[in-house]
């Protein structure tokens, strides 16, 4: 931060403080250095035991700053140290081949894969149940408690029935891990449309009345561009359900590809360093697509002459 | 008292062609809006067709509440004939906006019969004769002011440069002509009411419905749009009705003045307007407009007392 600081052009400590680079990255910046802070005295306190039990073990004399050494450099610590993360992540993005079963950027494009596609069936699907309701109220009441319903099973306890069930008709790797995915971020985009389909002012559906519009053109120059702020926000909620959903679908799949893999893996033989990296691509994933999102919204938004 | 005749009433037409007996002359005098009984039978036995925009016979509409029935209408009839500037008066909850909504069929009266242009009120909407202005602009806010101002057009189906032209001859009737890519919140709440005009004149209809159009309106900006909406029935020769809480609006607007009461809502007097179609401001000084107004005062005050 400091480095940051220096390399701004006012030179008075209380200018410095009024920046509007200050005032917008500080706050966020002395978060971030708080909790690697808290991070490291966790990884240290966590890691301890362990150390010294190394030590004992071999019989090796050793010091305090022995100790506080090898809980930062554990090879497989309780709580890896955020250097140790950064660096194993780092490795595995650049140190491999992007195609290379090592490489976490084949693993996260294999997560992605299944996760966009899930996401645009989510969609599909969500938007598609929100028209049903909205245009019938027989539908309303025969629909919803089904959709309600849906998300109050653990998808966990799902994804092995929809993976061995899909698998006997014979699909396999992307689709039915999409169909996971789907199944978990329809949900949002539904209730949000139901919302936005019935936002218009009855003032407005009361003029498209006047007009004598058929219902179709109601709902394409009237419910359908009200929706647009509802979708939006429903999609950026999907978007990182879908993810997560595509994670869990590869869980219980075998697991020979994909950020749920890799935490699988993981946790198999031990990897702590491995699950926290792969956790770290997972993030990472999730803000670059919920950043997309937010993207195509400001855009549809600047066209649909939202005030800047 | 003169009547203005409005130009699409022919010297041969039947609604100005007087009869024998004193009663039927007095029912052709204040053609062509009538409230009383005995002009309501005067009008009936008057057998050949006339030219009249609308045409309310006995019409109730009851709503049902938790608090029992509410006589929104009770009873009323009313005739008003092609080119009338008619201006409908009263407190809250006397039936003005009720009325409007009947004979636009936003809504359906409980009993009674009520046609315009000669036609159902469904039929003259599905056949799209008339515009309706509301109380607030109720422009569609992802739409730039020139395709707000086609949205009906498009509904319609007109074609492409049929629109273009149109979108360019109704914003300069209401002096926006350069603010055709603007989007709605880039205007002033008038200009807004303004486009709300110019949408519903788009199509031609020949019946403009005005439901306190300019209600939310400052006193200043109200007088310019009354001398402008003035000037615009003058030229197009429509048919209007116009709800508003304003006596001084309601006799400068008017060639008729319908003053109603609520509980139940009814026509408590017919007033007739006969400033010549060019008036200006300044006739709210005279002692014509004067002796109208209070005409219409008391009426109110004589609807209010009935009521308590």
């Amino acid at each position: 931060m400091t480095s940051n600081a220096l390399a701004l052009p006012a030179p008075g400590a209380g200018a410095l403080r009024r920046h509007p680079l200050v005032e917008r990255y500080a706050p966020i910046l002395t978060i971030v250095l708080a909790l690697i802070a808290i991070w490291y005295v966790a990884a240290l306190l966590m890691n301890l035991s362990l150390v010294r039990d190394g030590f004992e073990r071999e019989e090796a004399p050793y010091t305090v700053s022995d100790l506080i050494e090898g809980t930062m450099s554990a090879e497989r610590p309780l709580l890896p140290a955020p250097h140790q993360v950064i660096a194993a992540f780092a490795d595995s993005v650049f140190g491999y081949a992007p195609t290379a079963p090592r490489s976490l950027v084949y693993h996260s494009a294999v997560t992605l894969s299944a996760t966009l596609l899930g996401f645009a069936l989510g969609a599909l699907l969500g938007i598609a149940l929100a028209l049903m309701i909205v245009h019938s109220r027989v539908l309303e009441k025969s629909l919803l408690p089904w959709i309600i319903c849906s998300q109050m099973v653990p998808i966990l306890a799902l994804a092995p029935i929809f993976v061995v069930v899909l698998g006997a008709m014979g699909l396999q790797g992307l689709l039915p891990k999409s169909i996971i995915s789907a199944y978990l971020c329809f949900f949002p985009i539904t209730i949000g449309m139901v919302k936005g389909f019935t936002a218009p002012d009855p003032m407005q559906l009361d003029l498209m009345r006047t007009w004598s519009a058929t219902s179709r053109q109601v709902l394409a120059k009237l419910r359908w561009p009200s929706a647009v702020p509802y979708l939006f926000a429903s999609l950026k909620v999907a978007i990182s359900i879908s993810l997560i959903g595509a994670i869990v679908a590869e869980l219980p799949t075998g697991g020979e590809a994909g950020i749920g893999a890799r935490l699988l893996a993981g946790s198999y033989y031990g990897q702590t360093i491995q699950i926290w990296s792969a956790l770290l691509a997972a993030a990472i994933l999730a803000s670059g697509l919920i950043a997309v999102v937010d993207l195509a919204e400001k855009i549809v938004g600047l066209r649909m002459g939202a005030r800047p | 008292m003169t009547l203005q005749l409005p130009k699409s009433l022919k010297p041969n037409d039947p609604g100005v062609t007087l009869r024998g007996d004193g009663r039927e002359s007095f029912a052709a005098r204040n053609q062509p809006v009538h409230m009383s009984n005995e002009a309501a039978a005067a009008v009936e036995s008057v057998s050949t067709p006339r030219r009249l925009a609308v045409d309310v016979r006995n019409v109730s509409l009851t709503f049902e509440t938790s608090d029992g029935k509410v006589d929104a209408l009770a009873n009323v009839s009313l005739e008003i004939a092609e080119g009338e500037f008619v201006s409908f008066i009263g407190p809250s909850g006397c039936g003005k906006t009720t009325m409007l909504r009947l004979i636009a069929d936003l809504q359906q009266p409980t009993s009674g019969t009520l046609l315009v242009n000669g036609m159902s009120a469904e039929q003259a909407r599905l056949a799209r004769r008339y515009g309706y202005v509301f109380q607030a602009p109720a422009l569609f806010p992802w739409r730039t002011i020139e395709k707000n101002l086609k949205l009906p057009l498009e509904v319609m189906g007109f074609s492409d440069s049929e629109q273009n032209s149109r979108a360019a001859r109704y914003l300069a009737l209401v002096n926006l002509t350069g603010f055709e890519r603007k989007f709605p919140w880039q205007l002033s709440g008038g200009m807004q009411q303004r486009v709300s005009i110019a949408r519903a004149l788009s199509f031609d209809p020949a019946l403009l419905l005005m439901d306190e159009p300019f209600g939310a309106l400052d006193e200043i900006v109200r007088d310019h749009l009354n001398e402008q909406l003035l000037q615009l029935w003058d030229k197009t020769g429509k048919t209007v009705l116009f709800v508003t809480h304003s006596i001084p609006e309601a006799v400068f607007l008017s060639t008729k003045i319908v003053v109603m009461s609520p509980r139940p809502g009814r026509i408590i007097d017919v007033i007739d307007c006969d400033f010549a179609r060019d008036r200006t401001l300044e006739i709210r000084e005279t002692p014509e407009f004067l002796k109208i107004a209070q005409r219409v005062r008391t009426g109110l005050r004589a609807g209010h007392s009935y009521d308590e």
